[in-house]
């Protein structure tokens, strides 16, 4: 049986490998099925913004992945929405990530759900794994 | 003693942005790098407390803010720098305090 699995973002991209090894343990995961979901909180939600151009860092620019996320069936991600107001941000200044409802002819339907602090708990609280990067 | 600092953690995860704020002298830089850009983005209290710190200048690094995709976010009264333009901020300055 599946199980609820989330996985917590919690710091930015680049500045640290968490981000990228977030994003490579997701993947592996979708493969095995299971009800993913992802969570960006904190600097976490830095690790979606737009325009991300790392050619003057020699890093790779991983952004685009988050993109591909739709294809392998995870498609709830929410951002908080206190740690995007307090960094100045909102969901403008974020990639605009969809996927494809097989279900409904495949329409495409939004991936990015805006969540408060308090609903985000709510739907942490309903989890079987949390796993936190 | 003018002095360069540097901050390289972002003003959400770590207390040494406010610290190197506390600490910094009038007639002293700060550099920001890194994660340490977020500091410069507007409507941030980070930015707030630039704006309110008389005397000291403030540049932030272009490729660690094209990096995270925060160019066009920067607050009013940032310089931004290349990377030869760290190299002449260090060799401009007595010295460098390199924030950790």
């Amino acid at each position: 049986m599946a199980k609820k699995f989330m996985y917590m973002n919690t710091k930015a991209p680049y500045g640290s490998i968490y981000a990228l090894e977030s994003l490579e343990v997701v993947l592996i995961g979708a493969a095995f099925e299971q009800d993913v979901s992802l969570a960006f909180i904190g600097d976490g939600v830095y690790q979606l913004t737009k325009d991300q151009s790392t050619d003057g860092i020699g890093m790779k620019n991983f952004s685009p992945t988050y993109s591909a996320l739709g294809d392998y069936d995870v498609n709830k991600i929410y951002v908080e929405k206190e740690s995007l107001e307090e960094r100045g941000l909102s969901l403008d200044d974020l990639q605009h990530l969809t996927w494809e409802d097989e279900d409904e002819d495949w329409a495409e339907k939004d991936s990015i759900r805006l969540v408060s602090r308090a609903e985000l708990a709510d739907v942490i609280d309903d989890q079987d794994v949390v796993l936190s990067f | 003693m003018a002095t360069l600092h540097t901050v390289n953690k972002s003003p959400f995860d770590s207390s040494t942005f406010n610290e190197c704020l506390g600490l910094a002298k009038s007639g002293s830089t700060v550099l920001l790098f890194e994660d340490g850009v977020y500091a410069a983005t507007a409507g941030t209290k980070p930015a707030e407390a630039i704006a309110n710190a008389d005397g000291v200048t403030f540049a932030v690094l272009g490729p660690d803010l094209k990096a995270r995709g925060v160019e066009g976010k920067i607050a009013d009264g940032i310089k931004v720098v290349d990377y030869d333009g760290f190299v002449d901020l260090v060799a401009e300055h007595d010295k460098v305090h390199a924030w950790l």
